[in-house]
């Protein structure tokens, strides 16, 4: 039974979010990936304030497909998330609450989320046209440039996903072979 | 036999098909083996992932929109007859052009970047497509053609192994690439495996593997037989549906082998992710 979660997350409800739990989560999100990622890193290591507020957010690491006529958006599932893990820590620090992607993160990664008291989710990676459904309106809100790897705010509703790692450090996924 | 000439427009006209077709309509060979894998999977968050995916493949083929965001790069493996002429134009370009309709028609997604370490700009159009020809006697064109999405290419490795490590060393690599790879690459995966070859031999068998229907076999039983038993081991490994546990970490294991050196023993591992897009064509 999947729990509903009303965007943005409260510490309250990150603290009663274990690994494993399903959720459906609504209200707004932001995405980013790896191009969004490195400006965002770069304007942090030049001092520079960011062109989004992170505080109390959670990103979707995500680069949809093009919206047909009468579509929303497109396609739009997770993307491998390791490849944000050498930016995720200061994102962090600097309030990000909730990540969204899919596969492992790495130790600094796990270890800034519980300093910063954040959770990680897992969508289901390849069911694009599925999560796509969930999603009401998008609308970019920095480096439109980058198109589909532009920073966007997504107004969700029951988007599917499971706490793959807690605000505690535990994590679902399984990151290594079974023994024999 | 008589030269075939083949009108340049035409060439074009079946690969934005493919390209369409392949993004919107998963192969019957992957939906049969997601469907298998639902019914062996024990557990129950692995079952509730097979069923979105299944799921998810019915809402793309029935709104025509990609099974995945990721609809990747284009491969394309071609079989040019001998006695074809192409008129009104190149191949080459009829092909690129028909790469470029479909993404750009299809509302399928651009992720080509044209300098891949300074600009990384986005080329807009998904081209350049990847296209590897080779000539055949005949009057006929086949194209075997995939679009590679990089969750899972990245997680692909090479080795030049020498002949001492023997089919152990060749099990070895192949199992030590899935289980590094663990749940990034979107499993149940495929595993394209080439075997022989030259260094960049064995990586085009490899990925000419993950295009090869996972319901068929090597012709060669032992490799049949190794195919199998790589699947098996694999899916011990417990990785499973998205990587959140279970039985199906794999789907196939396809393995593509060719002659090589006296001192040599190239293996290429090629994985793709559970959306693998494939289809071909004759002409």
């Amino acid at each position: 039974m999947a729990i509903r979660i009303q965007l943005p997350l409260t510490d309250e409800v990150i603290s009663t979010l274990k690994a494993g739990d399903s959720v459906l989560l609504s209200g707004s999100l932001l995405t980013g990936r790896d191009a969004a990622h490195k400006r965002l890193s770069e304007l942090l290591q030049a001092g520079k304030p960011l062109p989004v507020s992170l505080q109390g957010e959670v990103i979707y690491y995500v680069g949809p497909a093009p919206a047909k006529p009468g579509h929303a958006v497109g396609p739009a599932g997770p993307t491998s998330s390791y490849r944000m893990d050498a930016y995720a820590p200061a994102l962090l620090d600097l309030g990000l609450k909730g990540m969204i992607g899919k596969g492992a993160r790495n130790q600094e990664v796990v270890e800034a989320m519980i300093r910063n008291h954040a959770v990680y989710f897992a969508a289901i990676g390849g069911a694009a046209a599925l999560i796509s459904h969930s999603i009401r309106r998008i609308e970019v809100l920095a480096y439109e440039d980058l198109g589909t790897e532009a920073i966007y705010r997504f107004e969700v509703e029951d988007f599917p996903a499971i706490v793959a790692i807690d605000a505690e450090g535990n994590s679902i996924l399984v990151t290594r072979p079974a023994e024999g | 036999m008589d030269i075939r000439c083949i009108e340049a427009a035409v060439i074009t006209e079946r690969v934005a098909a493919l390209y369409m077709e392949m993004n919107y309509f998963i192969g019957e060979d992957i939906l049969g083996a997601l469907e298998k894998a639902r019914q062996t999977e024990t557990s129950p968050i692995g079952q509730n992932v097979l069923e979105q995916l299944l799921e998810n493949n019915r809402i793309a083929a029935e709104e025509e929109v990609p099974i995945c965001q990721d609809t990747g790069m284009a491969v394309l493996f071609v079989e040019y007859g001998d006695k074809v002429t192409i008129t009104g134009g190149s191949f080459e370009e009829a092909v690129q052009e028909g790469v470029r309709r479909a993404y750009i028609e299809g509302y399928l997604r651009k992720s080509v970047v044209e300098d891949p370490v300074f600009d990384r700009i986005n080329t807009k159009d998904n081209t350049p497509a990847i296209v590897y020809t080779t000539i055949v006697p005949g009057d006929k064109i086949r194209i075997v053609a995939g679009c590679k999405g990089f969750g899972s290419e990245n997680m692909s490795a090479i080795k030049m192994l020498t002949p001492s490590a023997g089919l152990e060393g060749v099990k070895k690599f192949i199992l030590d690439t899935v289980a590094y790879a663990g749940p990034n690459p979107c499993p149940p995966i495929v595993v394209g495996v080439g075997i022989g070859g030259t260094f960049e031999k064995a990586a085009m068998l490899a990925k000419k593997a993950t295009l090869r229907p996972i319901n068929t076999a090597h012709p060669d039983p032992r490799y049949a037989a190794l195919e199998e038993e790589l699947l098996t081991a694999i899916n011990r490994m417990g990785f499973g549906p998205a990587g959140l546990g279970g039985v199906n970490t794999a789907l196939g294991v396809n393995i593509e082998t060719f002659p090589t050196h006296i001192a040599g023993m190239p293996v290429a591992v090629n994985i793709c992710c559970h959306a693998a897009r494939h289809k071909e064509t004759e002409i």
